[in-house]
């Protein structure tokens, strides 16, 4: 079993968290996080990413004019 | 997402939206269309061409009910109608704006991107070849579950936004939306292999932008 290097390691890492890995790959990435710190922090980085990019904020609502055109375009069509 | 269990709420609600009852309807819109426009934002540039492509989807919607056959679910049909109207005002758009190409399968194909440069890494005569050339260094740590810094959001949603369109429209369904994979790739019309790859190349740069903040601000 060959060993992955970082530089794979930061290339497969999507996969890994997708769980879209053959276990003998998973378990090759895993034996690398068990010795490697460089890799375990940027895992960490990825994970936090998708944490921190989940708390963006977003546009809750829609603005009143288009809503308001969403109900009257609405009640054209159950006229038609 | 409407969890796998609702498919008896949805038929109702299918049922009272044929039947032109205002009140579903309008529940629907205030659930989907916010989200709608938000994918809508991720095609094109415009929020005037934003909200028409969301009316347009709104009107095919009501205008499709009677074909809509119930296999994929009413959250999955609305956003691939949104996605399908997006695309071709993107690509009119893009006659008078620098936008590339919006062939997403074409964008994977490009030449490999790497996450990070190569020399971050050592060469092949280092002591671990193609390891480290200095390890990663710790982010300053961001408050969890407090509101982020607006500095923190700005390079984030600066970084999606410079992102090629297929690599932003995965990264925004998947991480700023929380779509699964499966909803992502039926919507887009992308294999799951795919999917990975632009989802693997966004995240590995808005990371590489985050490393640079919140390091460079210990220092």
């Amino acid at each position: 079993m060959s060993e992955l290097s970082c530089q794979e390691i930061i290339e497969v890492v999507t996969d890994y968290l997708e769980d879209a890995m053959p276990p003998e790959e998973r378990q090759r990435f895993e034996h690398h996080l068990s010795y490697c710190p460089g890799c375990v922090t940027y895992v960490e980085q990825i994970r936090e990413t998708i944490e921190l990019t989940g708390r963006i904020p977003r546009e809750e609502a829609l603005p009143a004019a288009l809503r308001e055109g969403l109900l009257t375009q609405f009640r054209t069509w159950r006229r038609g | 997402m409407s969890a796998r269990g609702s498919s008896t709420n949805e038929a109702a609600l299918l049922t009272s939206l044929r039947n032109g009852d205002e009140a579903a309807y309008t529940a629907l819109v205030d659930e989907y269309g916010p989200g709608m426009r938000r994918v809508a934002l991720s095609f094109v540039r415009s929020s005037a061409v934003a909200d028409e492509v969301v009316q347009e989807a709104w009107l095919g919607a009501l205008r499709g009910l009677d074909r809509f056959e119930g296999r994929a679910s009413l959250k999955t049909w609305l956003f691939r109608i949104v996605a399908n109207i997006a695309r071709t005002h993107a690509v009119r758009e893009a006659r008078s704006l620098p936008f590339s190409s919006l062939e997403l399968e074409s964008e994977v194909r490009a030449p490999h991107e790497p996450a990070l440069p190569p020399d971050r890494f050592q060469g092949p005569d280092g002591q671990f070849p193609r390891g480290w050339a200095s390890f990663p260094l710790q982010w300053i740590s961001q408050p969890e579950g407090a509101l982020l810094s607006a500095e923190t959001c700005i390079v984030i949603a600066e970084t999606i936004a410079s992102l090629p369109p297929g690599q932003r429209l995965v990264i925004t369904l998947r991480d700023v939306e929380g779509w699964d994979a499966r909803e992502v790739c039926s919507v887009l019309e992308l294999s799951e292999t795919n999917q990975r790859v632009l989802l693997h190349r966004a995240r590995s740069k808005v990371r590489a932008a985050l490393e640079d903040y919140l390091t460079n601000e210990a220092q």
